[in-house]
């Protein structure tokens, strides 16, 4: 493992992340990867207003690997689906990699999911009856690349998460902990800016939860960005800096050592 | 999405649910399948009719000038049979004017038909088409006399008693025998034998061998017309199409001066090509396409309803996959696609099948009933097409479902 001072490297100040959220209309610097001003999304339930997010400012540099916890109803699961471009808001402004993503339309949005986002989603979402080669190709589909080189940059993707044996196996022949492997590698194969994770551990056991957090630490020492949604703080604690949503705010945004302190939880 | 993959999609769909696929393609499959079928044997028919009935009847090249056309596929109402019989006949006087007005490059014949009664020693009385003939018969209806001989120019001009048999004519007057040189009775005059034609074959079952012939000018000619100067029909045959216009234009106007036709007047007598007796076929054709065409519509129509109703559960069932595509970043237009082709596949698979058992269908029919069939290459270009466009208008609706989804909502489906 590596030392808590090289995890804390990469890791934003509250002043500077201040600073950047508070610049309404103004494209952020590149070395920020997501900023989100005054994010507000409500959804009407039959009549009922329903308001998910009620002004969110959050700022993420590059390389940060940022865990966002909540208990159910805070809006964290609203919150990803707008980091994720799956979802837009109904006010305030997201930027993604320098580019205003609040504004698209859906085509646009699929172009920034595909080039930009990977997805780590708690129930895997491979495709049942595709292999796993095909699966992590997906992306590239998308990206419009040629078959020779999607395999090729499949397997390499396949191989980086240990799975290079495993490539032809269909999801049903693989664990759990292989599956989110295999899930891990397509998110990454279209080399993103930010991996995205929804509860990753979520349908895995102990031991092979902390076998996928390890690859998502070594994955941030290598300069993937990351953001993490957990509502298990001993997950979340893997993270190096954890924001807490309640009701629709950020409630917190802490370093992991005080959030570990606070908590007491020891890694 | 390259199509290439939605197609292995498809296809890997069909393999893996057989038997939903197979309810699936069975209303394209069928309607293509009667498509197919009914094309097959219109074609057939057609064909037959050009080629063998039409084609046996009226050589090429040629023409003949009769009363009325005596090939009428179709509808003559009672006016037009009435106006016919009260035109002028022809008689044998007409023949000189006419052959001495012919072009170049042409030959003639005449002819005269009627049914007769003809006897032998060996059978019982035998009912036959007695055809009367002169000039070049046997080289312009390209009949060949297998066995013996033709008749001489002197045996057609002085009207020998001398007579050529159809196949049939020599199995039910002369069965097992060799009818060279025997004696048969036409009404009451002896003739000889004295050659067999080859066979002319048959269409939709009926045989075209049972004839006898004889030169015109023998006392034959007697029982083919109410009056023994009539005459049926001159046929004449040119070299080329030219020649052949050529000599009708100059027959029409020895034809219109010999009955006194004013310039007003329309022609009272007909000079019957293989095209104009095929005429009203080739009208009923079209109509037949139509029908055989319109009838497997409909049954191409419930196949495009169940694809599209099963489409549509595809897109319920994979909505997750949807889902999952669409975060790796599909495209509406990619989702719209894959959807589109696969139901184009399915239905194309469909119409792939149901080409294989038409054409199978077509021949089993040829097989065991006289309908001819012929499988046109344009209908298996058509079925195919057909379930190609039946595939992708059933897939459009549930296509464009899909790719509207809300990828959130789309995740979260179980």
């Amino acid at each position: 493992m590596t030392t808590e001072n090289e995890y804390e490297a990469p890791l934003s100040t509250t002043a500077e992340r201040q600073a950047v959220v508070t610049a309404a209309g103004d494209a952020p610097g590149k070395e920020w990867v997501i900023v989100t001003r005054g994010l507000k999304r409500e959804y009407d339930m039959g009549g009922e207003i329903v308001r998910a997010l009620r002004g969110v400012d959050l700022a993420v540099k590059r390389n940060e690997y940022v865990a966002i916890m909540g208990p159910s109803g805070s809006g964290k699961s609203t919150f990803m689906n707008i980091v994720g471009c799956l979802d837009t808001p109904n006010a305030g402004e997201y930027w993604l990699n320098g580019q205003l993503v609040s504004t698209m339309k859906d085509d646009e949005l699929a172009r920034v999911r595909n080039k930009e986002i990977g997805f780590v989603f708690q129930t895997f979402n491979l495709l049942p009856r595709a292999s796993a080669l095909h699966n992590v190709e997906l992306p590239l589909v998308y990206a419009g690349v040629s078959a020779s080189e999607r395999k090729e940059r499949a397997m390499e993707a396949l191989t980086k998460v240990q799975l290079g044996e495993r490539v032809h196996h269909r999801p049903n022949e693989l664990s759990g902990g292989q599956r989110q492997r295999v899930a891990i590698a397509r998110a990454l194969v279209n080399r993103p800016s930010i991996l995205l994770a929804d509860e990753p551990t979520g349908n895995l056991d102990s031991t092979t939860s902390e076998e996928i957090m390890r690859v998502f630490e070594n994955l941030a020492d290598t300069g993937q960005t990351v953001i993490m949604v957990t509502h298990e703080p001993d997950i979340a604690a893997h993270a190096r800096r954890v924001v807490v949503l309640r009701d629709g705010q950020i409630a917190s945004d802490e370093r992991r050592a005080a959030f570990t302190e606070k908590l007491g939880i020891t890694l | 999405m390259p199509i290439f993959e939605a197609v292995r999609l498809a296809l890997n769909t069909i393999r893996v649910q057989k038997l939903k696929s197979f309810f699936t393609l069975a209303g394209v499959c069928i309607g293509v399948m009667f498509l197919i079928t009914v094309v097959s044997i219109i074609e057939g028919m057609g064909r037959y009719m050009k080629e063998d009935l039409v084609g046996k009847l009226i050589a090429v090249n040629s023409f003949e000038l009769r009363r009325a056309p005596n090939i009428n596929i179709g509808d003559v109402d009672q006016a037009e049979w009435e106006s016919w019989r009260r035109r002028p006949r022809l008689y044998v006087s007409d023949l000189l004017p006419v052959v001495e007005a012919l072009p170049e490059g042409t030959r003639w014949a005449q002819e005269s038909e009627n049914n007769v009664t003809a006897v032998t020693r060996f059978a019982r009385p035998r009912q036959t088409n007695a055809i009367g003939i002169d000039g070049d018969w046997f080289a312009i209806k390209k009949l060949a006399v297998k066995d013996g001989r033709e008749f001489t120019a002197l045996e057609l001009s002085q009207g020998e008693n001398v007579a050529i048999l159809g196949p049939d004519m020599v199995e039910r007057a002369f069965p097992g025998l060799d009818p060279i040189g025997r004696e048969i009775r036409i009404g009451t005059t002896p003739y000889r034998v004295i050659g067999v034609t080859e066979s002319r074959g048959s269409a939709f079952g009926i045989s075209f061998d049972n004839f006898i012939i004889a030169p015109w000018r023998s006392p034959i000619r007697k029982l083919l017309n109410p009056a023994s100067q009539m005459i049926d029909a001159v046929v004449i045959q040119a070299d080329n199409q030219a020649v052949l216009m050529e000599s009708q234009e100059r027959v029409r106007a020895v034809m219109r001066t010999r009955h006194g036709l004013r310039p007003s007047e329309p022609d009272d007598f007909a000079m019957q090509t293989s095209e104009s007796a095929l005429e009203f076929w080739n009208k009923i054709e079209g109509y037949l396409v139509i029908a055989g065409v319109a009838l497997p519509a409909i049954g191409l129509v419930v196949g495009a309803i169940v694809i599209m109703n099963i489409m549509l559960v595809a897109v319920a069932e994979r909505t997750r996959e949807i889902g999952i595509r669409k975060a790796l970043g599909a495209k509406r237009r990619d989702i719209l696609a894959q959807f589109l082709v696969e139901s184009a596949t399915l239905s194309t698979v469909g119409a792939l099948m149901g080409i294989a058992l038409g054409i199978g269908l077509a021949q089993a029919i040829a097989a065991v009933s006289p309908l001819p069939a012929s499988v046109a290459p344009w209908s298996i270009v058509v079925g195919v097409a057909v379930g190609m466009g039946v595939g992708i208008v059933s897939g459009v609706y549930p296509a464009s479902r899909a790719s509207r989804l809300d990828p959130v909502v789309a995740l979260r489906q179980e």
